[in-house]
């Protein structure tokens, strides 16, 4: 117990002081507000400051990141958009805080449900962003968003996401989660040609 | 311990106690039950003859429709081996049981959650309070009959939500003002709390009788917490002071509670996955592995290979996650404002955004599922794994033994503080590094093996002296295991599928316990089940290691000084999330 012990320390916290600088003089302006600035902050080679400037900087988010889930739906031809969920339920069963609501549609002539929801809300302060119902809905029809950035000023008024809200295009589920969209088309190629195949045998 | 032993055993503990005990016949049920008047004869005889040292977890369960309420013990040897259960079974309008504080002083808290939760009287508790709940409250929460605020129904999925699920707000139909009822005679206004006799009474037992100077102090009670930056969260000691020296010490706890058992038991077993992520929030990998193991139990499968890799990939990183924390937190107890704890969340931040990558969350992960995980690994996440063991981490965790193992200051205040002996470690039913830093080297990994921890090599660490010092070296000797057992995992790990059977949202479990448990990082995270073949379980209780851990605290604390408390406190390494529950 001589103090050795502080100064060893000391010198760790020195080298990461000028390790900042050092980062920076080598990056020069680049390390800061560029993708290949953040990237490097977030890589295993990192030396000194790690920190991002949010909201200036935002960190990339991985494929797999959930928030809140939305409705995908296809824009038809003549403009109109038909949202793939069938009002199966599935992802009302599923939800652990239960906030998802879907009231099914029934047809008025045969009073059967028809495979398109009446309404359908999710009360996003209660969704506790657990990505269950995208993992099982047998329709790809509901996906958890990338989108994090839902603060209002009147959460009675704006948290209620009804089905419009809800929806976004099939476009955007691509962009965000493209791995994720080839492989269900792939699966869907699959399952169409071999239902085709059973017709014709 | 192969089934010949243990079968010999059992017969053994059968015809030994042939009197006092029977066995558990139940389906999918095992273990004794134990006649309650010759529980604390049998627990001793447990303890002192057959060497059941350790005392694990303590929990009740409601069976209304026998009109019984059972008391479920698990004991184990600390030289390792298979828990061995046994139950005292009372009826439900005079639940008494006798104590077992006298025999396993770990029982202390977990006896008083009992009686909090469920109404359990155990006779000869030298302070049975409620602990979770305050005192005053009407009821025992995890009763079968209790109902919750907002109830809706016994079990979900609640039928408002689909096929008429037409949205409405909860407090729409239990709107503010009207959601209260008082009992005749009581008036809010006017009503003034009553003062906490019995907790500071509980501490005077404590107090120093004489002084050698002659000269005659007045102790003092001070209050540390709820809302104290050092507490870890909302977190409460009463503390009796005589000078700056401890002289007792109560903890206080349950402002974070939200009684996540009972919400455990409207649950689904599903449901209750990403509910597990927020008991520790620190470890919601270690959390849903614990859970998984338990549910698998109860269902009888096993997941495939691979999958078994990516779960001990999973535990071992947020191993690495949770002490790199810890020891961040514990330098700022210290004092170290900051400096240390943020080099420390630099590595944690990397680790988690490989979390963010393969489960979409950095926090609250949810990845795991019944015989199987969410999703395959993404491409580049094990390549990602691989540089931060094998490259960044071990010089990493070089740098911060560098910067603080042999610092003056850290050694000073650390060497010494808050010893506890084996002896009283094992008594207490701590677990995890508190238990290994008092030289019990036990760890269930290597003590009773689960998932697929028998084929890596890696060491226990122990260390012997029992202090605050030593826990902090034991958290950095797990570190350098953890490293070790993920450098075979991303060498050894196969390809394959991920998931036993198809992925299924409802999933049967047949009737019958099961307690799965597994070595998380704060210690052993055990989840008792009980399950009677419908899609909730009957029962869910959570063997939360920072809540059992805290056990002890008085007698580390008792003689240290008030500045120790804090950084006592700080090496048990709490979490709030999981303490309350």
């Amino acid at each position: 117990m001589n103090g050795l012990g502080v100064i060893k320390g000391l010198g760790v916290t020195l080298k990461h002081f000028f390790m900042t600088y050092v980062d920076d003089f080598r990056w020069g302006r680049k390390r800061y507000y560029t993708p290949e600035g953040i990237a490097h902050r977030m890589s295993k080679d990192v030396q000194g400051i790690t920190t991002v400037q949010y909201p200036e900087e935002k960190l990339p988010v991985p494929e797999e990141f959930r928030f809140v889930p939305f409705l995908v739906y296809e824009t038809q031809e003549d403009g109109t958009n038909e949202y793939r969920c069938t009002s199966c339920g599935i992802c009302a069963k599923v939800c652990p805080p239960q906030c998802i609501w879907i009231v099914r549609a029934n047809d008025p002539n045969t009073g059967r449900p028809i495979p398109d929801p009446a309404e359908y809300a999710i009360d996003i302060d209660v969704c506790m962003g657990c990505g269950l119902c995208a993992e099982y809905c047998p329709f790809d029809a509901i996906k958890m968003d990338h989108n994090y950035e839902l603060a209002t000023y009147d959460r009675h008024k704006n948290n209620i996401y009804d089905k419009v809200k809800l929806g976004k295009p099939v476009a955007y589920y691509a962009s965000i989660r493209p791995v994720n969209y080839a492989r269900e088309e792939a699966a869907r190629a699959e399952a169409e040609a071999a239902r085709a195949a059973r017709k014709r045998a | 311990m192969s089934e010949q032993t243990k079968l010999a055993i059992d017969t053994d503990l059968g015809y030994i106690f042939s009197d006092i005990l029977r066995r558990d016949e139940r389906p999918g049920y095992e273990g004794y039950i134990v006649k309650t008047d010759a529980l604390v004869a049998f627990a001793t005889a447990l303890r002192d003859d057959i060497g059941y040292d350790y005392l694990v977890s303590v929990t009740g369960v409601d069976y209304p429709q026998d009109g019984i309420l059972e008391v479920v013990y698990h004991v184990r040897k600390s030289t390792g081996g298979r828990p061995l259960n046994f139950k005292v079974q009372v009826p439900r309008e005079q639940p008494v049981v006798p104590s077992l504080v006298f025999v396993y002083p770990g029982a202390d808290f977990q006896e008083r959650e009992a009686w909090d939760l469920l109404g359990i009287r155990f006779d000869g508790h030298p302070d049975l309070r409620r602990i979770l709940m305050w005192e005053g409250f009407s009821g025992h929460p995890l009763r079968k009959d209790w109902r919750e605020a907002y109830f809706e129904e016994e079990g979900k999925p609640f039928k408002s939500r689909w096929p008429e699920g037409h949205f409405a707000r909860i407090e729409k139909r239990n709107p503010f003002g009207k959601n209260v009822d008082y009992p005749a005679g009581f008036d809010p206004e006017s009503w003034v709390p009553e003062p906490e006799t019995a907790l500071y009474a509980g501490l005077s037992k404590m107090e120093r009788q004489g002084d050698e100077t002659g000269i005659g102090t007045e102790s003092i009670i001070l209050n540390l917490g709820p809302q104290h930056p050092s507490t870890h969260g909302v977190f409460r000691m009463a503390v009796k002071m005589d000078g700056e020296t401890i002289v007792g010490l109560k903890p206080v706890m349950g402002y974070l509670h939200r009684n996540h058992e009972k919400i455990g038991e409207r649950n689904t077993f599903l449901h209750n996955m990403p509910f597990t992520d927020r008991l520790d929030y620190f470890c919601s990998m270690s959390n849903n592995f614990g859970y998984a193991l338990a549910v698998e139990k109860l269902m009888g499968i096993k997941p495939p290979e691979r999958t078994e890799y990516i779960r001990v990939m999973m535990a071992e990183l947020t191993r690495i996650v949770n002490h790199v924390a810890a020891i961040g937190f514990l330098l700022n107890d210290l004092g170290a404002y900051f400096t240390p704890f943020l080099y420390a969340f630099e590595e944690r931040e990397l680790i988690l955004d490989v979390f963010e990558a393969v489960s979409g969350s950095r926090m609250m992960c949810n990845y795991f599922r019944f015989g199987g995980v969410a999703r395959d690994l993404p491409d580049g996440v094990l390549e990602r794994v691989r540089d931060i063991v094998c490259d960044r981490l071990p010089r990493k965790i070089d740098d911060l033994e560098l910067y603080l193992t042999n610092n003056d200051i850290v050694r000073h205040r650390a060497e010494g503080v808050g010893v506890l002996t084996p002896e009283q470690a094992l008594a207490y039913s701590t677990t995890g590094p508190v238990l290994r830093a008092s030289g019990v080297p036990y760890d269930l990994r290597r003590a009773d093996p689960y998932s697929i921890y028998d084929r890596f090599a890696f060491d226990v660490a122990v260390r012997y002296h029992g202090d605050v010092y030593d826990r902090y070296l034991v958290r950095i000797d797990e570190i350098r295991q953890s490293i070790r057992i993920l450098e075979q995992v991303v060498r050894d790990i196969p390809e394959g599928p991920i998931q036993e059977g198809k992925p299924q949202y409802q999933v049967r479990v047949p009737a019958g316990e099961s307690y799965g448990r597994v070595e998380g990082p704060k210690g052993e995270l055990g989840f008792y089940l009980v399950s009677n073949g419908k899609p909730n379980p009957w029962r869910y209780h959570v063997r939360a290691p920072s809540f059992i851990n805290l056990t002890p605290l008085e007698c580390m604390c008792i003689g240290q000084k008030l500045a120790d408390v804090i950084v006592i406190l700080g090496s048990i390494d709490i979490v709030l999330g999981e303490t309350d529950r």
